[in-house]
């Protein structure tokens, strides 16, 4: 009998691992091998004939300076949407967490931009910055300072090719847009997190006259640090895959200020046809989301295993 | 006093949740004279529904492309998951968590690093530019997330139930039809809104799988109308406005199963 369940489970689960074996690893692997390759142009590929190059489209990308631009801009991004995102989730997180009338309201309202999609974001926080530089353009945020005499506070936005050192300062309207998106979602984690804090670990605090701040940064915040951890890992890996936002809210924009790695493969692949250039570009993003995930993976099916 | 200070900043913060929503809004009803550029931050003065309308006629057949992929490839994947929660938390095999750990890490790939693949292979079996196409590929990189979030459910029933269906001589399948299948509906809940949300949501595969605009789904469609050089800013936010609108109708009835989809993403149920 038991013989028999463990024939029958295998092959129920064996159409799911076998096409997960094909479309994951098989296709990247095969996208290793284009990347390795000549493809750089629509007849090359007709063609079919498969050159071996070596690393030669690497290092064309590493001395390109677009994608120079992009892995700068990749790094500042995540910096600051990481600790945007942190930041905010948890102070969202202890103020609901008061419990106070009307809570339960502001945590859906904080978590509900989740349910929309990033190219929804983009659309419309493109327009709330929209530096309103080209003609009918609309302007957003410009208008409103012009409105109330801060004049000197209107600025190009994501149109803007100013840079402190290698910091586009164009990525700020992104950043300020995907932390609008995800931090609520942060909050949810550590929400969870702060209900899963037996309570007498609090009372016990408070009996030895902790202030309700040092509790928070004594007690709680060192018992959140795997929340940290997996929020620091998850918002991470999205960071550098991110496409669908930059795409729909400002695409590279004029020098390139707010391209990423995405937005280059993209247009190597669909739009000129470098297929062997944007396959490493692809396999370039995998391995900066490999070396942040694959740990995590790890340690949490170990962690499960106790 | 320190009340006043939490009310203060949970308003602050939704100052700038909200922001977003009100120029939605307020854009997607105001009539076409005004929509000038001085206008932006106003109410409409004449709600009018004309900017809404003409989204629906510019949008209305890719919404309903959205439909087609999103509810068959929810349901697909939510079954596909079940049965794979079910062999993984409850049938024993060697390698089964290392097996489960090369599966999961699929759900967090850039897909750009199989996307040329992926559309070599769906032109080769002449599904490139298909709806069908979009829910294969949807099917298959959903069953990580979806077989997580069944695991991590029947991981918590307690294992003398299955085992007790087997001394009754039920086999394999009766034993997941008669005994898990039924106490399923949350999972199933949290799953199918998970889907649902992500795929109406995606954007990746939709603008590189599908080619002929009648085709598109809406989040690609949206991103073309907002990319054409028109000035009708109200039309713009409606079709924002539509293409969020299924998803944040699901979240507004079921916010609950939405949030435990959500926590499930993060791997640890």
């Amino acid at each position: 009998m038991r013989k028999k369940n463990l024939v029958i489970g295998i092959s129920v689960v064996a159409p799911s691992i076998i096409a997960i074996a094909i479309f994951v690893y098989g296709f990247i692997t095969w996208t290793l091998r284009v990347s390795f390759s000549n493809w750089n142009s629509f007849s090359a590929l007709l063609k079919g004939e498969y050159k071996f190059v070596g690393l030669r489209n690497y290092i064309r990308l590493f001395q390109d300076t677009r994608f120079q631009t992009d892995l700068w801009n990749t790094l500042f991004f995540t910096l600051f949407f990481l600790f945007g995102t942190i930041a905010l989730g948890i102070v969202m997180a202890i103020l609901v967490d008061k419990g106070l009338k009307g809570s339960r309201l502001f945590q859906n309202l904080f978590l509900f931009p989740m349910a929309i999609s990033f190219v929804v974001t983009g659309t419309v926080w493109s327009w709330i910055f929209a530096p309103g530089n080209l003609p009918n353009n609309p302007q957003g945020l410009n208008l409103l300072f012009q409105k109330l005499g801060l004049d000197n506070l209107m600025w190009g936005w994501y149109t803007s090719t100013d840079s402190l050192g290698h910091f586009n300062l164009a990525l700020i309207p992104v950043i300020i847009a995907a932390v609008w998106q995800l931090s609520g979602y942060t909050m949810a984690m550590y929400l969870a997190g702060l209900r899963g804090i037996p309570n007498d670990i609090i009372e016990a605090a408070k009996v030895d006259g902790a202030s309700e701040w040092k509790i928070f940064w004594r007690v709680k915040m060192p018992l959140l640090t795997p929340i940290t951890l997996s929020a620091l890992i998850i918002l991470g890996h999205i960071s550098l895959k991110i496409f669908d936002l930059v795409f729909a809210m400002t695409g590279s924009g004029p020098n390139f200020v707010t391209d990423v790695p995405a937005i280059y493969m993209f247009e190597l692949t669909f739009r000129s046809n470098r297929y062997a250039m944007g396959s490493a570009i692809a396999i370039i993003m995998l391995l900066f989301v490999a070396i942040v995930i694959v740990p995590y993976l790890f340690s949490s099916m170990r962690g499960e295993k106790r | 006093m320190k009340k006043i200070f939490t009310y203060f900043f949970l308003v602050l913060i939704s100052l700038y949740i909200l922001v977003p929503l009100y120029v939605l809004l307020a854009t997607t009803f105001k009539p076409l004279q005004e929509i000038g550029i001085s206008d932006m931050w106003k109410l409409p003065k004449d709600w009018s529904l004309s900017g809404f309308i003409k989204a629906f006629q510019k949008l209305g057949p890719n919404l309903k492309n959205s439909f087609y992929l999103t509810i068959p490839a929810t349901i697909i994947s939510a079954f596909i998951g079940s049965i794979n929660g079910y062999v993984f938390s409850k049938v024993k095999f060697k390698y089964a968590n290392l097996i489960f750990a090369i599966i999961l890490f699929g759900m967090f790939i850039p897909y750009q690093s199989i996307l040329f693949p992926l559309i070599r292979f769906l032109q080769s079996i002449k599904l490139y530019g298909t709806i069908s196409g979009l829910i294969l590929v949807h099917v298959v990189y959903g069953i990580p997330i979806t077989t997580l979030i069944f695991r991590n459910y029947y991981s918590e029933v307690p294992n003398e139930l299955v085992e007790a269906s087997y001394m009754d001589g039920a086999g394999f399948f009766k034993t997941y039809t008669k005994v898990l299948f039924p106490i399923s509906i949350p999972a199933f809940v949290v799953v199918i809104i998970w889907q649902f949300t992500n795929i109406w949501n995606e954007f990746l595969f939709a603008v590189t799988v599908t080619s002929s605009p009648d085709k598109q789904p809406v989040t690609v469609a949206l991103v073309n109308l907002a990319g054409s050089q028109v000035v009708e800013w109200n039309v713009q936010m409606a079709g924002a406005l539509l293409t969020a609108l299924p998803t944040l109708v699901v979240y507004v009835l079921l916010g609950k199963y939405f949030i435990r989809g959500l926590l499930a993403g993060s791997v640890k149920g």
